[in-house]
């Protein structure tokens, strides 16, 4: 307990002006002595005498001092605080020097916390769900089918089955993202929609801001229509009205009461807008489509396999239970082979960002290693100009600890500066990516500095110092440092290990910007190589991309068509529109279309076997033409074609060749869809193919029918139209806000107001495709430019230093007749040295680490030939230029001067 | 425990007894007295009595004001609170105790020993 006090009154005091303390103790050790002088008298003593007796009586004042002072405040403290002040005093002395070693660490770091903050987020933190670990996405395997290998969702069948016959599931629900279109408003528009059954709400444990969830009975068909807000849809569109509750929305056309919004924090794939309830009419099921996906929360103690095992077991209940579609057969189901595959939702959620992720934090950990190498450079070299200090306070008996402490004090307060201020960048950074950062991050606007990141700071700042701090102790504070006494004057020149330490940093440093340099390198070869792919399209930044609909009382396929084929005209009159094209689908964007089997006539499939799913399109005539698609063989579908009910189709040239080996070949040839339902149709055109799911990619076969057809296997007894669709404009004026009013207005005059929705342009949608690709270019070319640099510096301090060392040489060798470029030769040559080894060693390293992104690469190898020789090049030259420069300086010394200087 | 914190410990307990016995001193009042009570068993020198007396101020044993010395001067007068008075009972009752015990062990004969 007194110590305790104690300790507590010492770390107050040591704060506590110690300047007058120290005049109060003199003045009561002279009044002590005073006294006791005074006393001395009384008992007979000479004045003299008196006096000296007192002080010896006393005994060693200053020794007195030292104890009182180390009791006093605390010692270790006091000379670690004296030791911050020294450094932050010598820093303040070489501003240059300071800057650029804490600009250094600032980015190093910086950038390092920022890419931790994104890891952070995305893949480490849980997702904002309460318990989110036990949330799992229900998905299975098909292995019966090859196409689907990325997996299948549930049909509402199997919701229906599963959310009575599981045993492991605590809460179960089937989900699915649309748009519904929200009229009798202003502008009418088409919010991202939920739609989910009883169950979704309660397993993700997110309650409601205001209102109520969904209930099991707004599930049921022909109850009163219910609909959810999200909370930026409602904070939006009704400025955060509370007395939203109870208000009725026309959604669809249908009116919905507002039941609840949702609270701020919730999240959910694809980000939606509205909430609305999943409706499934259990007579009217049958056991397809896949049009779900499912979410559940596992009960407490149920692992991922005992719950994999259940679906496997319910699977087998389902395909009994219900009917097959009509014209399918059962067969054909149980020829999927179903088989669970259920996925922390996270899993689901992140996707497959993490290995770029996790490369770029590879390359920025490097940039750090650099940086730090550089750090270390710096250090040595003032550590180098205050070696005579060193050496004589060694001499004088300054333990080397001491020494040692103080220069680890001034890298670790360079480094903790360093820190703070990269901290602030990743901040800044972090701040801007949040605001703009690419589609391809997950959970974008979860992305913050939390404890882990300032944990992470604080710990890659000091993991930094104890990298750049401990080569100059070791050179210099090392037990042997004394006996660098006898090599202080400058007569001598420097010995050769003097340089080693300088020479290996600036070797690892050019090795790792080699490294980074190739990987760029090879990401810069990956985007010219997607650039290079004919992905389909031409001119795509001219292509403005809306969908809209036509209103839904109109039903009849052929007037619904007639109304696209005004809205078709009307936007084709606009001034500066050269063609407009009008499809279910546009391209690249294959997540909105339908994937189904397809037949080809007198290419049967095994025996209950389902033919690979190709991606289907309804388009009109001037599609292709409007997206700069060739026609390889035959012709695009005409008015006539539609109009006449003609049974013709197309396909693209990667389907012509897997069926009949080449595009002219599949002129004339029959296709039909799903099954016997569907009438066959005749192959009149084979377009060049489209590279729908990103330019990465393979390109998927497409098969395109015609907008209108009497008859059709999805279709209605009066056959087919597609009610709503993706209008394609090519116009010089796209991505002007005047020809989106004019298109607007146009459809508008025709369909009264629905509304037009997911406005794009075909050149975002290309952009995003590559949008990974982009992203870790972007990231890799800023690391690998940061290491060149850095490098460049590094090899410039050590010619630098090198010459500016050698200058009396420098004269000696002038003054005997060395010719300037000799000199300059020699110089250049000691850093080419340098780079050369660091080169080879960058190359050996780059052969091994560039294959962790093999993954991100396209079209060129880990190993591509023209990369490495072109990083080492450029590497090799700016090394050349780094030695020049301050070579040139070797040749402009005057030797009388050299040699005065002495 | 080192030979010094022995002697400060025993320094401080005669601090202690000193402020407890003459009421609030100066430094060099209390190191007078400790020499008169002591005589030349402890030839301490008189400075070393300060860190103690800082010591004894950082745990709260003493408090110290500023007064006037007898030649008028300012000077610094250390006081026992009642915190010191409590110390130095359980101290000097501890010490008793201790010399007690160990008196005993040297009056003791050989034979008990055994």
């Amino acid at each position: 307990m007194r110590g305790l006090r104690r300790l507590f009154q010492r770390l107050t005091w040591w704060w506590a002006a110690p300047a007058r303390d120290e005049a109060l103790l003199r003045d009561e050790i002279a009044q002590h002595i005073e006294l006791q002088t005074a006393e001395n008298l009384r008992a007979g003593l000479a004045p003299e005498e008196a006096r000296r007796q007192a002080l010896l009586k006393f005994g060693n004042v200053e020794a007195m001092k030292e104890i009182y002072r180390d009791q006093r405040g605390l010692p270790v403290m006091e000379t670690l605080i004296s030791d911050v002040r020294h450094a932050m005093r010598r820093m303040r002395r070489t501003p240059a020097f300071t800057v650029v070693v804490i600009l250094t660490l600032a980015l190093g770091i910086g950038a390092n916390v920022a890419i931790f903050g994104v890891i952070d987020s995305i893949l480490i933190r849980p997702l904002a769900f309460p318990h989110a670990e036990a949330l799992i996405s229900v998905w299975h395997t098909a292995p019966g089918v090859p196409s689907l290998a990325g997996g299948v969702g549930v049909t509402p069948s199997m919701y229906l089955t599963y959310a009575q016959q599981n045993r492991s599931f605590e809460q179960f629900g089937a989900w699915r993202s649309s748009g519904a279109s929200l009229t009798g408003i202003a502008e009418p528009e088409l919010p991202r929609a939920l739609f989910v059954t009883y169950g979704v709400l309660d397993a993700l444990g997110v309650k409601p801001l205001l209102g109520r969830w969904f209930s099991q009975a707004d599930d049921t068909p022909g109850s009163a229509e219910t609909v959810m807000l999200a909370y930026g849809y409602w904070q939006r569109r009704f400025g955060g009205d509370k007395s939203i509750v109870g208000r009725t929305l026309t959604i669809n056309s249908t009116p919905h009461t507002v039941i609840g919004v949702m609270p701020e924090g919730f999240r959910f794939q694809h980000d939606p807008e509205l909430i609305l309830p999943e409706r499934f009419d259990r007579s009217k099921q049958f056991l397809g489509p896949f049009s779900e996906q499912a979410i559940a929360r596992l009960k407490p103690g149920v692992t991922l396999t005992q719950a994999d095992a259940d679906v496997a077991r319910m699977v087998g209940i389902w395909l009994n239970d219900w009917p097959p579609n009509p014209g399918l057969s059962r067969t054909i189901f149980q020829s999927i082979r179903l088989g669970a595959d259920l996925r922390p939702l996270k899993t689901e959620v992140v996707g497959d960002v993490g290995t770029a992720l996790w490369v770029v934090m590879g390359t920025l950990g490097l940039v750090l290693l650099i940086a730090c190498a550089n750090v270390a450079n710096l250090l040595l070299v003032r550590a180098e100009a205050r070696h005579q200090e060193l050496a004589i306070r060694a001499a004088l008996g300054a333990g080397w600890r001491r020494i040692a402490r103080e220069l680890l004090v001034e890298s670790t307060t360079l480094g903790v500066l360093g820190g703070a201020a990269g901290l602030g960048c990743a901040y800044v950074g972090l701040r801007l990516l949040a605001a703009r950062g690419p589609d391809i991050l997950p959970r974008l606007n979860e992305i913050g500095i939390d404890p882990l990141v300032l944990a992470f700071a604080l710990g890659v700042s000091l993991l930094s110092c104890a990298l750049f701090g401990v080569i100059p102790v070791l050179k210099f504070a090392g037990p042997r440092a004394g006996t660098a006494l006898r090599d202080i004057g400058r007569t001598f020149s420097q010995g050769r290990d003097r340089h080693r330490a300088r020479n290996t940093l600036v070797v690892a440093q050019l090795a790792l910007a080699l490294v980074l340099l190739i990987s760029s390198g090879l990401m810069i070869r990956t985007f010219q190589q997607l650039h290079r792919v004919q992905a389909g399209f031409t001119h795509p930044e001219e292509v403005l991309i809306l969908y809209s609909g036509i209103p839904p009382a109109i039903t009849d396929p052929e007037q619904v068509m007639r109304t696209e084929n005004d809205i078709m005209d009307k936007l084709a009159a606009i001034p500066g529109v050269a063609s407009v094209g009008f499809g279910s689908v546009g391209p690249l964007q294959p997540y909105l279309g339908g994937r189904n089997p397809v037949y080809a006539e007198g290419k049967n499939p095994a025996e209950g076997q389902i033919p690979p799913l190709r991606q289907i399109r309804m388009i009109a005539p001037g599609y292709f033409q409007t997206l700069g698609t060739r026609i390889i063989a035959g012709r695009e579908f005409t008015w006539d074609d539609l109009y006449g009910k003609h049974r013709v189709a197309m396909i693209s040239e990667n389907l012509a060749r897997e069926w009949w080996g080449d595009a002219r070949a599949a002129l004339g040839k029959r296709i039909r869809e799903g099954g016997p339902a569907d009438p066959w149709r005749e192959i009149v055109g084979v377009t060049q193919n489209i590279y729908d799911d990103g330019v990465q990619a393979a390109p998927p076969s497409l098969v395109y029918w015609p907008a209108l057809m009497d008859k059709y296997i999805w279709g209605g007894k009066n056959g087919m139209a597609i009610a709503a669709g993706m209008f394609a404009i090519r116009s010089s004026r796209t991505g002007t806000p005047g020809l989106l009013a004019e298109a607007k207005q146009a459809i508008w005059s025709v369909n009264g107001r629905q509304p037009v929705y997911l406005i794009t342009t075909l050149k975002e949608l290309y952009d995003q495709s590559m949008a990974r690709t982009s992203f870790t270019l972007l990231m890799l070319a800023l690391a690998g430019g940061m290491a060149l640099l850095l490098g460049i510096i590094g090899i410039y301090g050590v010619i630098g230093y090198l010459v500016s060392q050698r200058t009396r040489e420098i004269g000696i060798r002038t003054a005997l007749g060395a010719e300037p470029a000799g000199l300059l030769r020699m110089f250049v040559r000691q850093g080419l040295a340098l780079a050369g080894v660091g080169a080879a060693l960058g190359l050996a390293a780059a052969a091994g680490l560039t294959q962790l992104m093999a993954s991100l690469l396209f079209g060129v190898t880990a190993l591509d030939p023209v990369t490495y020789a072109a990083a080492s090049a450029l590497l090799i030259a700016a090394a050349v230029l780094a030695s020049y420069l301050p070579a040139r300086r070797a040749i402009a010394i005057d030797p009388v001067q050299a040699l005065r200087s002495e | 425990m080192k030979e010094s914190d022995v002697r400060q410990g025993t320094l401080a307990l005669m601090v202690l007894k000193t402020l407890d016995v003459l009421g609030p001193l100066h430094g060099y009042g209390i190191a007078r007295r400790i020499e008169q009570i002591s005589g030349d068993l402890l030839t301490v020198n008189q400075g070393t009595l300060y860190p103690v007396l800082l010591r004894l101020v950082q745990e709260g044993s003493i408090v110290s004001e500023w007064g006037a010395s007898e030649n008028n001067r300012k000077a610094r007068f250390y006081r026992l609170t009642r915190q010191g008075r409590k110390q130095l009972q359980a101290e000097a009752r501890n010490w008793e105790q201790t010399a007690a015990i160990i008196g005993r062990f040297f009056a003791a004969k050989g034979p008990d020993l055994k």
